[in-house]
């Protein structure tokens, strides 16, 4: 028995049991009862079919939390991907002689947990009108605002949250994937009189592509299971008209809150596929799937 | 040729100003914490943050009340301390001995497990976080920081980048070890722990900023306020009541400050941590 264990043949298996486990016991068997779950009315024990996710998608809330993840996701796209890109190729430039102070300060955002970073934007984004955004707004002669009552303010902060806190994280990515590029092909392109803008487009834009497809992926991911910074935003899990109601807070909301454990199951799974949807359609769109087969 | 020259100085200085300015924009929320903590905390909630310097109001008095003042500060400072030690001492050995077994060997359903490996990365916790709170209740793990580390210490993404380190070890080395007569996990405790120390330095930061940052999974876990971490504790102030606010806000800004020292010391680990998953794919 001892010499199995110590032998060529059983060791690898050792070593990977605890992953094996782990994913047995805190992976397949939670998505296992989940999906259980979300067939019964736990309260009631009883059975009810396919009925929450009949109930879910008529459900005006749960759609709303879907639209704010969803909107919250397109936005932290659009600002977190493109502008780090440029930011990091700026940074990597031979213009820049120590790029090394600046990606230090920007990365230190990503220190602060949601809790506090969260609660400096609440107060920052407060509504009398001496907090930090209504003083900005009344230099250009703007009244003040009630930044978190409405849906596309709070959006606004929500944003500015998110690419205060990962807009150096990006950079950190994309320089780490320009860096991998070999100098050699700018060199022959500048011989070959290729602008700045050229080589960023023909060069560094496709190269850096592995990137971009990380970077998205977890966007994607972070995106739609946002949770927390709307949770310290708003002091809680309820904003005015639901305004700040993510998937992950409805689920938080009918689970922890409400007990209602398998109405929240279906609403976990239903965040399971539409995760899943999104990064199988953007990882087909990006040509990462063909590039495996090969 | 000269003009060149200038031309490249001027778009030099223009890159500075812009990289100035992006560092300001950056550092500005972290300035209006550092200044309120010199602030009474009811001008908080009267005045919001703002960069407003009024010397007469400001005072060290919520420094004092957070090292000498009555209050749980400390307690949950410790807490964190302790949990978050535990969780990346617990992590790094297990998901190394695990990526190891990924990289160094050749098994059946190795490639298939990998697959899961990946998928993993890609599914939220907060999916399997529900039928997993109510498990933990079964197995009677509530309200403990085993709740909290163990579903955790094989850890995906740990996994893949200590396998993704490891792959390039020659395998001349396993079977030097092997002829000196040392078993396989001789091997990996012996000869493999210590050259991946760059690796360790890395994750260890990176498990460490999400330990001593998490929160949604605590907030679920833990019931008893004794047990507090430094982030549901700080949330627990959010009530205007008393000195509050006070203390939320000196302790927020001083909870940035150990991981912040951590980030200065160890500034190319964090960076190498950060950007490892992004490029090797």
């Amino acid at each position: 028995m001892k010499k199995l264990f110590y032998s060529q043949k059983l060791a690898p298996y050792v070593f990977v049991l605890p992953f094996a486990l782990t994913v047995v016991i805190f992976w397949l068997f939670p998505i296992g009862n989940g999906v259980l779950l979300s067939f019964q009315d736990v309260l009631k024990k009883e059975w009810v079919g396919l009925g929450n996710y009949q109930r879910l998608l008529s459900d005006k809330i749960f759609l709303k939390a879907v639209y704010n993840s969803a909107k919250y996701m397109v936005g932290t796209l659009v600002l977190l991907i493109p502008f780090p890109m440029l930011f990091a190729t700026l940074l990597n430039s031979k213009l820049m002689k120590k790029p090394g102070l600046f990606k230090s300060v920007y990365f230190v955002p990503a220190l602060t947990s949601v809790v506090v970073a969260g609660t400096i934007f609440r107060l920052m984004f407060g509504e009398m009108d001496t907090s930090l955004a209504n003083q900005i707004i009344a230099a250009f002669g703007i009244s003040p605002i009630k930044w978190l009552k409405g849906e596309w303010t709070s959006y606004f902060a929500l944003l500015l949250l998110a690419c205060w806190r990962w807009t150096g994280v990006n950079i950190l990515y994309f320089l780490a994937g320009l860096q991998s590029i070999s100098t050699d092909i700018y060199e022959a392109a500048s011989i070959d009189g290729a602008s700045k803008w050229q080589q960023f487009v023909k060069i560094s834009f496709p190269l850096v592509k592995p990137t971009t497809v990380y970077v998205l992926t977890i966007s994607i991911y972070a995106g739609l299971s946002m949770f927390t910074e709307s949770y310290m935003l708003w002091k809680g899990n309820n904003s005015p008209q639901n305004i700040g109601l993510t998937i992950v807070g409805y689920l938080y909301r009918q689970g922890i809150e409400k007990r209602a454990m398998g109405y929240a199951c279906a609403v976990g799974l239903i965040l399971l596929i539409i995760v899943m949807a999104v990064n199988l359609v953007q990882l087909k769109a990006t040509g990462t799937f063909d590039k495996e087969e090969r | 040729m000269k003009s060149q020259k200038s031309k490249n100085t001027l778009a030099t200085v223009m890159l500075i100003v812009l990289f100035t300015i992006l560092a300001i924009l950056i550092i500005i929320p972290i300035y209006t914490i550092f200044l309120a903590s010199f602030k009474p905390g009811g001008d908080l909630l009267q005045y919001g943050l703002n960069l407003g310097i009024d010397w007469s109001r400001m005072s060290l008095d919520n420094y004092s009340l957070l090292f000498t003042g009555q209050h749980e500060y400390w307690r949950w400072f410790t807490n964190s301390i302790i949990l978050t030690v535990v969780t990346v001492v617990a992590t790094l050995l297990v998901s190394a001995f695990v990526g190891y077994g990924f990289a160094a060997y050749e098994f059946k359903g190795k490639n298939a497990l990998f697959v899961v490996v990946l998928l993993i990365l890609s599914i939220p916790l907060e999916v399997v976080m529900l039928p997993l709170y109510k498990q933990m209740t079964s197995w009677g793990l509530m309200d403990s920081y085993m709740a909290i580390v163990l579903p955790f210490v094989a850890h995906a993404s740990t996994i893949f980048f200590f396998r993704q380190y490891l792959l390039g070890l020659p395998k001349s080395l396993l079977e030097a070890g092997r002829i000196d007569g040392a078993t396989e996990y001789g091997i990996f405790f012996r000869l493999i722990i210590p050259i991946m120390k760059p690796a360790f330095a890395a994750m260890a930061i990176l498990n460490g900023m999400n330990a001593w940052n998490n929160y949604l999974w605590p907030l679920l876990v833990i019931r008893s306020s004794d047990k507090y971490t430094l982030t549901l504790g700080l949330n627990t102030l959010i009530n205007p009541y008393g000195d509050n606010y006070s203390l939320l806000i000196v302790g927020s800004f001083f909870s940035i400050i150990p991981i912040f020292i951590l980030f200065v010391c160890f500034q190319q680990y964090f960076i190498e941590g950060m950007t490892a998953g992004a490029v090797k794919e």
